[in-house]
């Protein structure tokens, strides 16, 4: 009993991470069309710069439970400057291109984006664990578990309500929808395209930012940290359909368990179970477990 | 027939020349130079894979798997039969290879575009998970690879291991060429353009692709199993993750899919390149590469080639 | 066949212009100077508490030598008379790239010799290479006792003990001071080094405490991996109360910050075989109560230690970099004094300035004076180092504001490691005959 809980809450925190990474990455794909490798670049930036404001603040003397603002500013600021810059400048230029193209400028974007990394912050890892020790632990299934990763729960809760309520619920929603659906229709009728693909990029550039950012006081950063990432984030986007919010949810819960499952019971399985899963849903429902039907256009 | 069009052909003229050509240089080289173009030439070897794939329209974004299936196999061969015989080798590699290729094309014959790189990738990433974590097959260490011998004689220095890799090299790049001509070569470009008026015509699309495939899986496996005599290392970061597979996808970008002797061009060119940069500006060494990488998508999107047919093209305007 | 004549031409042309730039930078090196490459993290996680501090102690010891500013036994002037250029190189990416690195140093840079490594998977990978190119390699931290086990290196030397002994000394310190310990798992990386010492730490309990039973299900993460939130969860599941890991780098770093918010320390005996980096690094983050080694007589377990040498190490370092030397500070300086030692006693026994294979004959079976304990070069046909080995436990001393290790216990090396000739593992399984500790 005691075990199944704390697998399925090991599963539940590292499916939460996974979705937050990840949604960013399925967005941009849903909107734009664009498997944006570059988007480790922005889980590494926001790592980078939250990390490097809470060592900041610390040093100022400012309280602990200052850096849980820090994180947010941080991959907010990553976001905007990047998303914006990168789309205006590069992506915007690509469109016409086929996909696959598309995908290798994202990968030469993140091989940019990593070195700007070691130039700006360096080379030595950094340490912002002071969010995490703020928070402090609570007991639960007869085990210890830090407050700040189950937080995550609540962060990747909040991240999939909002995506939905925007999408569902508000006129932005409604345009994207038309977007989607089809690019030259929502131009004819009048929807500024251009606007909604700068914001659809800073928001998924954001995202992925506020992955890093938020599981920096957990881990070392240090360069290289996203080049496992995203071939996770990848796995969790191509599992629950490229382009679907709920198949992102799904992917990363699937992930998260089978990951947790694999520590917990067969440790040498943990990377191999995730891609052959991966290899699998690609084998049998290449559009992802969760993807909306479409039509094919000949 | 066939005779003729071959005599008749510019290509293999000159890669026979350049064949010559370097196996004199060759002889002259110092340790390091030598080297180095041997670790271009087994990329550059591997990059003709992909760019055999790339005339179809597919681009593979797992290429690693088979570098590193290539490579894993030369390892493991020594590791449990001793065997370090280049021509034993070079048979583990490319029959690895294309056994695996052969397999996987059933399914990835049937994708395109993204999904056939998605896929590729998943496939080369469960090598990596499974060689990462498994003590037996070396885990993040990888193995050693010892010098290699040919038939029992242990040469002194590297120079017959690097005419091995010119030689093979240069047979690749005739048979691609070749094989660019045949009347099923001339089928896989068509597939690009328009892969239903291909079936109209009769032949069948899935079929072509997945004999490519295992061309495409046998050439890189091969190239993996040179990379890794020519190294003496075999490890999962630097042969079968998947910044190996975008490395390789690089460079057949920068080479262009013009010539069968490009990605040769273009590895070893990366090689040196790489050398120096590590030297002068050891941080800024990715950010050269992705920045590249933009400016070709950007400016030359049929890579450096491009460039030389440019000046190849001049010289004969002027003197036609 | 002349288009043909001419893309040769080109294509040959393309080839010789690198071969030819590569030419002109290939810089020839002064005679008078012995050039020596040191290879330690430069980059990435295992920068901070190893790579770096592993450079400092290289190169103040290089520098204090060349200027013969040392005291004795190391107060002559240069190595056998000539001083040494070193540069110092990056181990990180992966083996593959180690190897071509290693290659490019021999044949392009010219260097005389390689110093230092940090991890195993680097020593496994370069030591082959070095008999091939016939070059003077000596490695400063790495661990895995397969590197001469089972094989035969002529060129390659190791001044660090390996994992045998440390994991042998962590069971003998848990026998004398913890005393009750039964069931034990363990958390190590997934390579080399963390395989062999989870294996001979094993090995080494069940002879030293008869009735402890390790785990069925130890740990092992991919090194660098980070994130260790579900492995502390199936740790603390696990009924076992002691904890053994011989995590480093930043790995030890994160692990411990992760553990410590959620109470492991507080459930579990936690023995760190190479974590005292971290204890530096951390300073009233990392649990007091703690085991920790060094590795040898390194770092914070010598801190207090009296000597010359020793009290000029930490004064010097600390006047120069600011910190206290940590262990890989004392790991490299170690493998400079070993080159030293061998390069002097060359040079007095050929009269000259001494060559490589004077100099490789010197350093076998040597003994040598390091900076806080002696150590000598007797395993592994005389490549091997052997050294005494301690271990501590955490604690906060409120006088100098900083951690220190209590209730310190060094063991001598016949406790620790087999005699000549005899593989590690028969020995441990014989019940390590000879050792009387």
């Amino acid at each position: 009993m005691q075990a199944t809980l704390t697998l399925l809450l090991d599963g539940l925190v590292y499916a939460s991470y996974l979705f937050i990474v990840s949604v960013g990455l399925t967005i941009v794909f849903g909107v734009m069309k664009i498997l944006n490798v570059a988007h480790g670049g922005f889980y590494a930036w926001g790592a980078y710069a939250a990390a490097y404001s809470i060592g900041v603040a610390a040093q100022l003397g400012l309280p602990d439970w200052f850096g849980l603002i820090l994180i947010g500013v941080s991959s907010m600021c990553v976001g905007l400057i990047f998303g914006y810059l990168i789309e205006r400048l590069i992506l915007r230029r690509l469109y016409q291109h086929e996909e696959v193209i598309i995908l290798l400028a994202t990968f030469g974007l993140f091989l940019v984006l990593e070195d700007l990394i070691l130039l700006v912050f360096g080379v030595n890892p950094y340490f912002a664990y002071q969010p995490m020790v703020y928070l402090g632990s609570v007991e639960l299934g007869g085990i210890f578990r830090d407050v700040y990763s189950l937080s995550l729960l609540g962060l990747a809760c909040l991240v999939a309500f909002v995506c939905w309520y925007i999408l569902n619920r508000t006129k932005w929603g409604k345009i994207l929808g038309t977007v989607i659906y089809d690019r030259e229709i929502s131009l004819a009728i009048g929807i500024n395209v251009t606007t909604v693909y700068v914001w659809t990029f800073i928001i998924g550039a954001t995202l992925g930012a506020l992955g890093g950012a938020y599981i920096s006081p957990t881990i070392s950063v240090a360069p290289g940290i996203s080049i496992d990432v995203i071939v996770l984030s990848f796995a969790v986007v191509v599992i629950g359909g490229m382009g679907s919010i709920p198949g992102a949810l799904i992917g990363a819960v699937m992930v998260g368990m089978l990951r947790a499952l694999a520590v917990h019971q067969f440790p040498e399985l943990e990377l191999f179970v995730v891609f052959a899963v991966m290899a699998i849903v690609l084998m049998i429902r290449p559009e992802g477990l969760f993807a909306p039907a479409k039509v094919r256009r000949i | 027939m066939i005779v003729k069009t071959l005599s008749s052909d510019h290509t293999i003229g000159w890669v026979v020349a350049s064949f010559t050509t370097l196996a004199i240089v060759g002889l002259f080289l110092p340790n390091w130079v030598l080297n180095g173009t041997m670790f271009g030439l087994a990329r550059g070897l591997a990059v003709l894979g992909l760019l055999l794939l790339w005339r179809t329209g597919l681009i593979s974004f797992g290429h690693a798997l088979y570098f590193g299936i290539g490579a894993y196999a030369v390892a493991l061969l020594e590791k449990y039969t001793g065997v370090s015989d280049i021509f034993l080798r070079l048979a583990a590699a490319l029959i690895a290879a294309s056994v695996v290729g052969f397999i996987l094309g059933f399914v990835l014959r049937n994708y395109r575009g993204i999904f056939f790189a998605m896929l590729s990738l998943a496939f080369s990433m469960v090598l990596y998970g499974v060689l990462i974590k498994s003590e037996a097959l070396g885990s993040t260490d990888g193995f050693s690879v010892s010098q290699t011998t040919i038939l029992g004689w242990q040469p002194e220095t590297k120079y017959p291991l690097f005419l091995m890799i010119i030689l093979i090299g240069a047979l690749a790049a005739v048979g691609v060429h070749v094989y660019f001509r045949s009347a099923l070569g001339h089928l896989t470009t068509a597939v690009r353009d328009n892969e239903i008026r291909v079936e109209y015509l009769g032949y069948s699309v899935a079929r072509a692709i997945h004999l490519k495939y295992v061309f495409s899986a046998a050439l890189t496996g091969t190239a993996g199993g040179l990379f890794a005599m020519a190294l003496g290392q075999v490890d999962p970061d630097s042969m079968v993750n998947w910044t190996v597979s975008g490395e390789l996808v690089f460079i057949s970008v920068l080479s262009g899919p013009g010539s069968v002797a490009a990605p040769f061009i273009g590895a070893v060119a990366f090689e040196f390149l790489r050398t120096f940069a590590f030297e002068l500006a050891p941080h800024a060494w990715q950010l050269i590469v992705g920045g590249t990488l933009l400016g070709i998508i950007f400016f030359l999107p049929r890579g450096l080639w491009s460039l030389m047919e440019h000046v190849l093209m001049r010289k004969e305007r002027r003197r036609g | 066949m002349k288009k043909g004549m001419l893309h040769s031409g080109l294509l040959a042309l393309a080839l010789s212009a690198f071969t030819g730039a590569s030419m002109v930078a290939h810089s020839a090196f002064a005679d008078d100077t012995f050039k020596v490459a040191v290879v330690s993290f430069l980059t990435g996680p295992a920068a901070g508490p190893f790579g770096e501090p592993g450079r400092h102690g290289a190169e103040l010891v290089i520098d204090a030598i060349n200027e013969g500013t040392m005291p004795a036994p190391y107060d002559s002037v240069g190595f056998g008379g000539v001083s040494i250029e070193a540069m110092f190189v990056d181990e990180s990416g992966g083996n593959a790239k180690q190897v071509a690195e290693y290659r490019n140093l021999i044949e392009k840079q010219g260097v005389d010799a390689v110093l230092g490594y940090i991890s195993s998977g680097s020593c496994m990978a370069i030591a082959p290479v070095a008999e091939e190119l016939q070059t003077l390699t000596v490695m400063s931290v790495c661990g895995t006792p397969r590197l001469f086990e089972g094989n035969n290196w002529q060129y390659t030397f190791r001044t660090q003990a390996h994992a045998v002994a440390d994991s042998v000394a962590a069971a003998l310190y848990i026998r004398d001071q913890l005393g009750d310990v039964k069931d034990y798992t363990g958390i190590n990386q997934n390579y080399a080094w963390g395989q062999d010492s989870w294996k001979f730490f094993d090995i080494a309990m069940q002879k030293l405490i008869p009735g402890s039973s390790g785990s069925d299900s130890p740990q092992f993460p991919k090194i660098f991996a980070g994130q260790y939130g579900t492995e502390i969860s199936t740790l603390l599941l696990e009924d076992a109360d002691l904890v053994h890991s011989s995590f480093w780098d930043g790995d030890i770093e994160a692990f411990v910050l992760q553990a410590s918010v959620r109470g492991f320390f507080d459930k579990k005996r936690f023995i760190s075989v190479a974590g005292a980096s971290a204890v530096d690094n951390l300073g009233k983050r990392f649990p007091e109560g703690t085991v920790v080694g060094t590795r040898g007589e390194y770092g914070i377990l010598v801190r207090e230690q009296e000597g010359e040498l020793n009290e000029w190490f930490i004064n010097a370092y600390r006047e120069r970099y600011g910190v206290y030397p940590l262990e890989s500070s004392y790991q490299y300086a170690q493998t400079v004094l070993a080159l030293k030692a061998a390069m002097d006693k060359a040079a007095a026994e050929s009269g000259d300035t001494p060559n490589k294979e004077q100099i490789i004959a010197a350093m076998k079976g040597l003994e040598f004076q390091s900076l806080a304990g002696n150590v000598s070069l007797t395993l592994g046909d005389g490549h091997q180092a052997v050294h005494p080995i301690g271990y501590g436990v955490t604690a906060w001393d409120d006088e100098t504001d900083g951690p220190k290790l209590v209730d310190i216990r060094i063991y001598p090396t016949h406790c620790l490691l087999p005699p000549v000739n005899q593989m590690s593992e028969e020995w441990l399984e014989a019940a390590m005959p000879g050792a009387d500790c």
